[in-house]
This record gives C-alpha cells, sequence and structure tokens, in this order.
C-alpha cells in the first residue's frame, strides 16, 4: 500500500508533514534533540523573539489548572541578534523548515525585527505575535484592535519578503474581524490561537498564583474554543490557516484540519512529553493510512455540518 | 532519557512520605546525584504536567525470576503534598510510570579529603542519599545534618548511617535529636576544610548559604521551582542570578542550569 501523502504547503513553505512546534514550547529546538528527530515534522516556530533580548517576568511563572496551565513567562528571549548568531546557525543544518516567531514593544519594533531576519536564508519564514501589549499606547494589546493589527502586519509586510504569519489572539470579541484585518493588511497566512488570559487564585494566601497576577491559559482545556475560532475564521477568509491549542494527540490535530486548519502547531503537549510533535504526526499518518485516505490535502475543511 | 518504567515497590517510611522504586535503563548509572526526574503519574491530561522530583537512589538488583541479569532501579522519595503526590501514592508494584531523567546538573563533589557537609531539611533528604553514597564509595568522610519540624519529618536516617555517614538530627519541636533548626546545629561544627551541600526549603538555604558565605565554607545548594518541561524549554522555572536587577536581569533555569547551583551563584535578598 502507497503512504498516504502528508505534505502541504503554507505560503510558499513547503512541510513534510502538518506538524508544526507552536512557539514557547520549543525553545529554539536543539533543546529536543535526543527526544524527537527534528527531521521528521513538519516545521519549527522559534521562541518569540524581540529587537532587545527580554528578562521576562518574575516568579512564580506558571501554575497547572484543570487540563490545562497558565504561563506568565513575559516574553523572556535572547534578543534577534542573538538568535540569529546562536542559535539558527545549529537550525541552518536541521532539513526542516524554520519560521520565526517575533514581536515588538512598539510598532517600529515589529518592523525591525522582521528587516533583521529578511536577509536571513536559514529562516523560512515569520510568525507575527500581535498577542501583545503597544508600550507606547498604555499597553493596548495589538492584537485586540483591527487598526492596530493592520498596522502591525503592513509595517512588517513592508520589512520582510518571507512568508508572513499573523498570529491571532483569542481574546477578542470577534476573532472573524481581527482575521479579516489581518488578510487585508498582507498576511500571508494565519495562525491561531494564541493563548486565553486567565488567572488563578491561592485562597488561603488570599493572593493570586502568578507574581503577573494573570497569564496565559494553554493546553486540553482551550482545545474547544481554538476549534470553533479556526472553524469560523476558515468560513471567512481564503488564506491558509494554521490551528494551535490544546492538541495532544493525532486525532486532536485531525478535527482542527477538518475545521479547516491546513497545519497544526503542537505546544503544552511537548512539556508532557518531548516526543509529542513527531508521535502526533505519525499517528496523523496512520490514522490516514488505515482509513484509506490518500492524502491530508483532502481533509483540508472537509468538516461536513 | 524518556523511558516507561515499572514500580517495584512503594512504601510509606513515614507518615505522608513514600520511598518509590522503578526500574530503570542501565544508563541511569551514569546520572549524578543532585539531578531529577519528571514523572508522569497518569496517562490523562489531569494532572496534566509531569512532577520533578530528585534521584534518591540508583543501582542494581538481581530480580527474582531465574535466568535474568541484573537491573537498574531508580528510587524516589516523595512527601504527598498535592493531586499528583497523592495518585503517585496509590501506586503499586507492576504499574507503569512515563520519565524522563536525568535533568538537570547535579553536585559537584569537590576535591578529595575535604570533608563532605550534607545538610537536607524535610524532604530536602531525598537527593541527598545518592549523593552520600556516591561520596562514601569515593572514600569521603560524610556528615549529615537532618531537620524538620518533628521526628515524622527525618527520613531514612539509619539508611545514611548504615553508609557510615555521621548524622546529627534536630528537630523544631524536640521530638527527635536535637531541639531547634538545622542551621543552629550546623553553625556548632563549621569549620575550614568543610564542603556543603544542602536541599530544603529556601527560607533553609537561604541561612545555610549566608552562613557557609560567611564562614568561608564552599556550599552548593539544590533548589526548586514549579517546572513545566524540564528541559529549558518553558523558562517557567527561573531563579534570579545573584547580579539580577530591574535593568539587567539574569535569570536561572532550575531545570537547566540547576537545580543544583553554587551559593553565590543566586541571589538570597
Ligand atoms: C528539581 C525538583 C526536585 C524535587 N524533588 C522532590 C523530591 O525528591 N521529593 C518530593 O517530595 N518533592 C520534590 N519536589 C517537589 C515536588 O515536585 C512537588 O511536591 C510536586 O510536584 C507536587 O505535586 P502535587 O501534584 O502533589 O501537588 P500540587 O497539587 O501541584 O500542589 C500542591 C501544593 O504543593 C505545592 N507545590 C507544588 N509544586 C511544588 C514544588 N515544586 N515545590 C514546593 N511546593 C510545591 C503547591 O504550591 C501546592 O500548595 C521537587 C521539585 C523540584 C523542582
Ligand atoms: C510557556 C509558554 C510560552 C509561550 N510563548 C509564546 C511566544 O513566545 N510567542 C507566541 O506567539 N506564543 C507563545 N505561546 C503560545 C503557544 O505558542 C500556543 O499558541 C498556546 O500555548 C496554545 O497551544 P497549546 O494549547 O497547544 O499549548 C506560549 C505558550 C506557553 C505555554
Ligand atoms: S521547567 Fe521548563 S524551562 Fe525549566
Amino acid at each position: 500500500m502507497t503512504r498516504p501523502d502528508m505534505s502541504v504547503e503554507i505560503a510558499g513553505i513547503k512541510m513534510r508533514n502538518p506538524v508544526m512546534t507552536a512557539s514557547g514550547t520549543f525553545g529554539y529546538g536543539a533543546e529536543f534533540v535526543g527526544y524527537l528527530d527534528l527531521e521528521s515534522i513538519g516545521a519549527m516556530v522559534s521562541k518569540g523573539l524581540s529587537l532587545k533580548p527580554k528578562a521576562g517576568n518574575p516568579t512564580p511563572r506558571i501554575v497547572e489548572t484543570p487540563g490545562g496551565m497558565l504561563n506568565a513567562i513575559g516574553l523572556q528571549n535572547v534578543g534577534v541578534d542573538a538568535f540569529i548568531n546562536q542559535k539558527l546557525p545549529y537550525l541552518k543544518d536541521v532539513d526542516t523548515p524554520v519560521i520565526v516567531n517575533l514581536y515588538g514593544n512598539t510598532l517600529e519594533e515589529y518592523g525591525e525585527v522582521a528587516a533583521r531576519l529578511d536577509g536571513q536564508p536559514g529562516v523560512a519564514g515569520i510568525e507575527v505575535n500581535i498577542s501583545c501589549p503597544n508600550v507606547m499606547q498604555g499597553g493596548i494589546v495589538f492584537g485586540t484592535d483591527p487598526q492596530a493589527a493592520q498596522e502591525v502586519v503592513r509595517l512588517v509586510r513592508n520589512n520582510t519578503s518571507k512568508p508572513m504569519i499573523v498570529k491571532l489572539s483569542p481574546n477578542v470579541t470577534d476573532v472573524v474581524l481581527m482575521a479579516k484585518a489581518c488578510a487585508d493588511a498582507g498576511a500571508d497566512a494565519l495562525s491561531l490561537i494564541n493563548t486565553l488570559t486567565g488567572m488563578a487564585i491561592d485562597l488561603d494566601k488570599r493572593r493570586p498564583v502568578l507574581a503577573n497576577v494573570t497569564g496565559g491559559l494553554s493546553g486540553p482545556a482551550i482545545k474547544p474554543v481554538a476549534l470553533r475560532m479556526v472553524w469560523q475564521v476558515a468560513k471567512a477568509v481564503k488564506l491558509p490557516l494554521i490551528g494551535i491549542g490544546g492538541i495532544m494527540n493525532a486525532r486532536d490535530a485531525l478535527e482542527f484540519i477538518l475545521a479547516g486548519a491546513t497545519a497544526i502547531q503542537v505546544g503544552t503537549a511537548s512539556f508532557l512529553d518531548p516526543g509529542a510533535a513527531q508521535q502526533i504526526a505519525r499517528g496523523m499518518e496512520a490514522y490516514l493510512a488505515e482509513k484509506g485516505i490518500p492524502s491530508i490535502a483532502s481533509m483540508i475543511g472537509a468538516l461536513e455540518v | 532519557m524518556q523511558f516507561k518504567s515499572m514500580v517495584l515497590s512503594n512504601v510509606e517510611v513515614s507518615p505522608g512520605y513514600f520511598r518509590m522504586r522503578m526500574t530503570a535503563p542501565q544508563e541511569l548509572l551514569e546520572s549524578s546525584p543532585g539531578q531529577f526526574l519528571m514523572l508522569k503519574v497518569v496517562d490523562a491530561i489531569d494532572p496534566l504536567l509531569r512532577r520533578p522530583f530528585g534521584l534518591f537512589d540508583v543501582g542494581t538488583f538481581a530480580p527474582e525470576y531465574a535466568g535474568c541479569g541484573t537491573q537498574c532501579y531508580t528510587e524516589i522519595l516523595y512527601k504527598v503534598v498535592g493531586k499528583g503526590t497523592k495518585m503517585l501514592s496509590a501506586l503499586h508494584h507492576g504499574d507503569l510510570v512515563d520519565l524522563l531523567t536525568p535533568l538537570g546538573k547535579g553536585f559537584a563533589a569537590g576535591p578529595a579529603g575535604e570533608e563532605k557537609v550534607l545538610v537536607g531539611g524535610g524532604i530536602g533528604l531525598a537527593p541527598l542519599y545518592y549523593l552520600a553514597k556516591d561520596l562514601v564509595m569515593k572514600g569521603e568522610k560524610v556528615r549529615l545534618f537532618a531537620g524538620g519540624r518533628n521526628r515524622d519529618d527525618i527520613l531514612c536516617i539509619t539508611e545514611f548511617e548504615r553508609l557510615g555517614v555521621e548524622t546529627y538530627v534536630s528537630t523544631d519541636d524536640g521530638t527527635l535529636g536535637e531541639r531547634g533548626l538545622v542551621t543552629q546545629v550546623l553553625e556548632q561544627h563549621l569549620g575550614s576544610g568543610m564542603r556543603i551541600f544542602a536541599c530544603g526549603p529556601t527560607p533553609m538555604l537561604k541561612a545555610v548559604a549566608l552562613m557557609a558565605q560567611s564562614h568561608g565554607v564552599p556550599c552548593q545548594v539544590s533548589m526548586e521551582a514549579g517546572m513545566a518541561c524540564g528541559v529549558g524549554a518553558c523558562l517557567g522555572c527561573v531563579l534570579k542570578g545573584a547580579n539580577h536587577t530591574d535593568e539587567t536581569p539574569d535569570y536561572r533555569c532550575v531545570c537547566k542550569d540547576g537545580p543544583v547551583f553554587d551559593s553565590f551563584e543566586l541571589q538570597w535578598s
């Protein structure tokens, strides 16, 4: 029997299968060598990079909640230049596309980070995280205001020739409105969802558990919300989508494909099992083989409602 | 490494404290004291994350069934504090758990001939047994200062004594050993030519680190922090490095840069 064709393409980035690693949950890739074969997955997404190195938040930064976890890491990262000089050379020898997740504390920083990555041959594409506060405008999150999001996307578009994925925040009233705004501003693809803002309280101490008070919820608890958002956006925009949120196994991943995602990202699952992304890729292929489905492409958006 | 491990025994050694032995691959014999494992209690989403535990012991045993060579095991010593450890305490011989280990940076034994001083507070004793075994095997003189709130918190002392380790016990309520804090007993015995290895609650580690620094005694501490991944990817488990300021931040990962740190590496204020 011939193996099912698992390959997909997102904005010109060719991937051997639809399984990517989610930003902030896979380090810079090298941390996972020995637990999985980096060349068994579709693409790697780096930790979110900023112009300058970022220290991140005080601790405690993480706490487990039922079926999920809250994190308030505070976007700690080595900065775009150190990434290019110290992390990227290792990844260049790995035959798997590297997508760089980036963010800015100001509008201008987004453009500058994108510009510095533009000439880098080891970077297959960029993923723009718009779920961060704009320090110049009282901390309003770029990704919750359609106009602010469009400004970011346009500026990055003008500073990059790479495929540009825009990562949407779920902390909005109407995700479709945000998706359309980003599509109109020049995004090549959309990834969703980022974490849902939440909090945890220590009753006896009468204090929030996280030093930052609030944090981003990820893990199985958010999967239904993520699926719904992917499905809604898939009906409304033509761009390829990357589904993210609580994907723990191959069946979860395939549900996102049915809902309209071309590819998926594995986040929190990599903490439970550092080899999760590889196992999910393998499991997806096994499912198609078992059901006699010739290609993953035929399942994209094939949900019957 | 990541592997499935079979529970060999899981015994309550003191009220609320369990000692669990599990099978392990031979490669674990290469681990060093102070390193830890991440254990997935159940193959389900609640509790979701792995739980970190220090390596209490690593060794080999001869299984009872015939025709089988020696087999490697690892042990953890744990306190039941919440959902994960409660579920763990219900496991029996033959149950399977999923382990990631050896993780992190362990203790550095230091030059031969020094007096090796181990300081454990409560469950902080866990990684010190593997260390004591290793040091005794190297022919070092080892002393242990163990402290706890009451006698129930003083764990596996006879195990240490069996190795030939000289032990000093103290409890807050005086139900075992001297009445008082382990640090008070330690201070009476501090001198040159010593090296301290400490694990326990952070306030105790702070007291030990500052005392060691003021006596000019080198000191390593094994730290804890909430962890998600254990491999340096999530950046959830950081502590402030010695030179950390808000303007020039310096965070260290407990899982990757630690859990064992030189006392001078960290900020104690
Ligand atoms: C490197 C490292 C080594 C460790 N070694 C050991 C060991 O050898 N033996 C042992 O018994 N424990 C050890 N711990 C602590 C152990 O991991 C926690 O007690 C355990 O994860 C609690 O899980 P739970 O589901 O039972 O508790 P939860 O339900 O998660 O929490 C219950 C309570 O325990 C507290 N708690 C949770 N995690 C920790 C933690 N890491 N430290 C202190 N309090 C915590 C919570 O704040 C909460 O109040 C170690 C921790 C680290 C980071
Ligand atoms: C510890 C942690 C750090 C994260 N860091 C980033 C980041 O730097 N940039 C980003 O766009 N998303 C970040 N995310 C969000 C994830 O990429 C992903 O969107 C989210 O966790 C939902 O997927 P999951 O449920 O599979 O984890 C982070 C998530 C976690 C748990
Ligand atoms: S536990 Fe994830 S970085 Fe240390």
